[in-house]
């Protein structure tokens, strides 16, 4: 299996070293290695997922998945989860004209978003522990709190991740550094909307059915 | 405290009350820990009295470079592999003496020297050992060496992120070496029998040292993982096209991507087993809504992969060393490429057949059988390749290759081994005895085999001169002597209804065949007798081993066109590829001199300690959270993330070496290069087809 194509190149006129500097290009090196990471964050949600769905049915008579799932709440968490994402992303449409005040205003009512989802979740999850809906309960349960509570603390990594970038905006500018780590919260802000989305269906509103 | 704890426990040493109970004055403990403290101290004094700290700083400890990372990381599983032989030696030794009602007892132990809890944690320590910090380490660590010269690359895409999987390697081995001292490692096996690793029913710290040993070290393979594939996808040089990709370096990206989707999911496996034994959560419990069979499914959907993770890179390494002393091409690059990829996408698929007794019923057991069996086409496709590039060629029996044949004799009796396992009726009767024991350990040794080979064949790439070919071939055969002794006998116990993990054996007649598995571990530490003094004699005879760029005179992939050793910046200027064996293209157009006509600037990544000390805070978390110091645990958590942003804020991470400066270097390896005899055997003719050189190659060719 010899490359024969290989031998239509003259060797006397052969160029053997590279001279022009292709300068590689690191945004994109970046952003490709956050998207493989993307992809390994993706399978931890899918081994939850799927534990999840067996354990669902394991209440050994605690509650249930119906007792303590408030689609109605959940969905007011998702509106909030998905208009932070809006903002981000007009942050990047600012980003991309180079205007430095509108990224860090869209970051930044991304970020309160953000707070807010935090804030209704911890809300959540204290009604349940003063109601005993404890994950020590029940197999259902500790699946419920691992998988949701996983997801709260990506979204944690990303407020805190969002507020470091505030700083290096106001700091340093749009300096390729700073560019590819928007670009790479952006993805990482975007995945956990997304996350979440399955989360309110596979959980929230299937929990209701 | 959420869960209740059997035990000592204070807010200041969580646990290491326990340590009360460890039997200190067991001899071989002692024995164990006194040889370590001995090396340790050794190894300390050696590098103080010859004022090496700073070498080592400088040089190792804050390395960004990918080829000292990997030999780290070759070094890290070296020690490992070694400290799983010590594992081995005692199982063997344990059985050859326990066998029959009427054999002595010593140390605390009915029969044999070792009492059950003790024996129980040798063999779990032995498997975790080999397969995480052993094999694993091994290979991450060749591929890292080679992947970026094989594509022409730099370095790796992120050198810093690559040093930190490195530390994050070396945590978890040193929490199992730390494990053997202060505390307990898991008696449960290396993969966890839930709920054996349950806090009931394991409540000591073994279990966590097992959790957090391989936690840590998971993830640093996915970050390493996530590197490889982004070097190889984005570092490519200008010319290598997919096409052109040397197979090594696509199978070592097949098992990066198995590494990059199946790490995490041991990641959730153990994280669920982590809640349970700290938070009292029901997820493998016994009751309460736990599920012990979810733990052995997630376990072995990351398990089953992980045995291809390990086993591609091997093959990828036989791919690279058959061709060289065939002096041929590799037959079939296409198909060899299809079939690693067919391999690494079968691999999700086969889990189940890791427990067909466990009663799922006749159709999952079909299709996970059939399933199972589909791998051994595209392995299969490997074999005749291999055979293929051998059949007519001029064979040269050069250490790796001997080891190269080695694996592809222990590949096709292992693999057929493996297809009477994936039959269940078959297994249903061979189950858990040591016939399957003999069947993976053949399959691993083939990995072994592999790396070796690897290791010989890259080393003068590395260190600029090769291993000495006479004790090499001593240790090879030792080597081999030891696997046949051990592993015949064995299939043969499984046949004879031999199960597995046995500190006692009540059947007497396996007693000749255990006894002659005790020889064969003899022979293993003579072979390894062998491999030391291999090192020493090769390290003694270093000058008079020099070798040119390329230092098997027949070498066909692009990282031949680089000096021997490679200098840290791997190329002066980056090559353009126009073959797929670029190398063998380039002596055979008479164009091997490494002199490019003029040189450029070459932008380098900084050292820098930051991924060392993420290692050492990882260290004590880890061991924080082993002995439950929750305050040391949440400092060192905080010290992480605060030491993540602060580099983070960090801009000054590169540098430019100028021109005249890489022509400086450049020159000085040229007339190294220069004054080497050219001892490498001559190439042939005819029969290596178009690429093999028509002119043997001189002293000429040796880089310029």
């Amino acid at each position: 299996m010899s490359s024969h194509a290989a031998e239509s190149v003259d060797p006397r006129t052969a160029v053997l070293w590279d001279y022009e500097d292709h300068g590689h290009d690191p945004i994109s090196t970046r952003t490709f290695g956050f998207w493989l990471y993307m992809l390994s964050d993706a399978m931890i949600f899918a081994a939850l997922f799927a534990a999840y769905g067996v354990y669902v049915r394991n209440a050994a008579g605690g509650p249930t998945i119906t007792d303590i799932v408030h689609p109605i709440y959940a969905m007011w968490e998702t509106v909030v989860v998905l208009t932070s994402v809006f903002a981000y992303g007009l942050g990047m449409a600012a980003l991309k004209r180079g205007n430095r005040s509108g990224v860090t205003t869209w970051l930044l009512v991304a970020f309160v978003l953000g707070l807010v989802f935090l804030g209704m979740e911890y809300k959540e999850f204290a009604d349940l522990l003063a109601a005993g809906a404890i994950p020590q309960r029940s197999g259902f349960l500790s699946a419920y709190w691992t998988m949701v509570l996983t997801h709260g603390l990506h979204m944690v990594f990303g407020l805190l991740w969002m507020a470091i970038m505030l700083i290096q905006v106001a700091r340093e500018g749009f300096t390729q550094n700073v560019v590819y780590r928007l670009l790479n919260l952006r993805l990482f802000w975007h995945f956990q909307a997304i996350i979440w989305v399955c989360v309110f269906t596979f959980v929230y509103l299937k929990g209701v059915l | 405290m959420l869960v209740d704890l059997q035990g000592p426990w204070n807010p200041i040493f969580g646990r290491l009350g326990l340590l009360l109970e460890v039997h200190y004055n067991n001899p071989v403990l002692f024995f164990a820990f006194e040889l370590s403290v001995v090396v340790g101290v050794i190894l300390v004094f050696w590098a103080t009295c010859a004022r090496k700290w700073g070498y080592l700083w400088r040089e190792w400890l804050t390395t960004v470079d990918h080829k000292k990372i990997g030999v780290m990381y070759i070094l890290v599983g070296l020690v490992m592999l070694f400290r799983g032989f010590f594992d081995a030696l005692m199982i063997r030794s344990q059985q050859a003496i326990a066998v029959g009602p009427d054999s002595p007892g010593m140390l605390g132990a009915a029969h044999g020297y070792l009492p059950p809890y003790h024996f129980d944690q040798v063999f779990t320590a032995h498997g975790m050992i080999m397969i995480l910090v052993a094999a694993t380490p091994i290979l991450v660590g060749i591929m890292n060496i080679v992947v970026p010269l094989q594509i022409g690359a730099r370095d790796m895409a992120y050198p810093y992120l690559n040093a930190l999987g490195l530390w994050l390697t070396v945590v978890s081995a040193a929490l199992v070496m730390i494990a053997l001292f202060v505390g307990d490692f898991s008696h449960a096996g290396w993969v966890g029998l839930a709920p054996l690793t349950e806090l009931p029913y394991s409540p000591g710290v073994g279990v966590d040292y097992w959790i957090w040993s391989i936690q840590i070290g998971s993830i640093g393979t996915t970050m390493g993982a996530i590197n490889l594939i982004a070097t190889i996808v984005k570092m490519r040089a200008p010319g290598m096209t997919w096409g052109r990709i040397p197979v090594f370096t696509w199978t070592s990206m097949a098992s990066n991507i198995i590494a990059l989707t199946s790490f995490p999911v041991l990641g959730v496996t153990l994280a669920l087993l982590t809640f349970d034994r700290y938070l009292g959560t029901h997820f493998f419990t016994v009751g309460l809504g736990g599920d012990l069979m979810m733990y052995t499914n997630l376990f072995w959907i990351w398990g089953h992969p992980e045995v291809y993770f390990v086993v591609l890179p091997a093959f990828g390494m036989l791919s690279e060393i058959i061709p060289t002393f065939s002096e041929k091409p590799l037959f079939g690059y296409v198909t060899m490429v299809i079939a690693s990829m067919a391999i690494a996408a079968v691999s999700w698929s086969v889990w189940l057949h890791h427990f067909f007794t466990m009663g799922a019923g006749p159709n999952v057991n079909a299709y996970f059988s059939i399933a199972t069996m589909l791998v051994g086409i595209p392995t299969g496709v490997k074999v005749f390749n291999w055979a293929f590039t051998m059949y007519r060629a001029r064979m040269r029996f050069d250490t790796p290759m001997m080891w190269a044949i080695g694996s592809i004799f222990l590949l096709i009796s292992g693999g057929l081994t493996g297809m009477m396992l994936s039959v269940p009726a078959v297994n249903y009767i061979v189950h858990n005895s040591v016939f399957v024991i003999a069947h993976f350990h053949n399959m691993f040794l083939l990995i072994v085999y592999a790396a070796f080979g690897a290791v010989s064949y890259w080393f003068p790439k590395v260190f600029g001169f090769k291993l000495d070919e006479r004790w090499g071939k001593w240790f090879f055969w030792f080597f081999t002597a030891g696997t046949l002794m051990v592993f015949i006998p064995m299939y043969t116990l499984g046949f004879m209804g031999m199960t597995r993990r046995l500190d006692y054996i009540s059947h007497p007649a396996w007693q000749p065949l255990l006894t002659a598995e005790m020889i064969g571990i003899g022979l293993y530490a003579i072979s390894i007798a062998m491999f030391v003094i291999q090192l020493a004699v090769s390290l003694r005879d270093r000058e008079k081993n020099r070798v040119g760029a390329d230092a098997w005179g027949t070498s066909r992939s692009l990282e031949w066109a680089s000096h021997s050793p490679v200098p840290f910046y791997n190329f002066a200027v980056t090559p353009v590829v126009h073959a797929r064996d670029e190398w063998a293209w380039r002596r055979e157009h008479g164009l091997t001199s490494l002199r490019p006509d003029r040189y450029l600037d070459i932008h380098m990544p900084k050292n820098t300690a930051v991924p060392l000390i993420l290692g050492l805070l990882s260290l004590a978390f880890g061991f924080a959270m082993v002995w439950r110091i929750w305050w040391l645990a949440a400092i060192s958590v905080i010290g992480i993330i605060v030491v993540i942003i602060y580099r983070s804020f960090d801009k000054d991470t590169d540098y430019i070496i100028p021109a005249a400066e890489v022509e400086k270097m450049e020159k000085e390896f040229l007339e190294r290069a220069s004054k080497i005899e050219g001892d490498a055997p001559a190439a042939g003719g005819a029969a290596g087809g178009v690429y093999a050189a028509p002119q043997a190659p001189t002293k000429k060719h040796q880089g310029d």
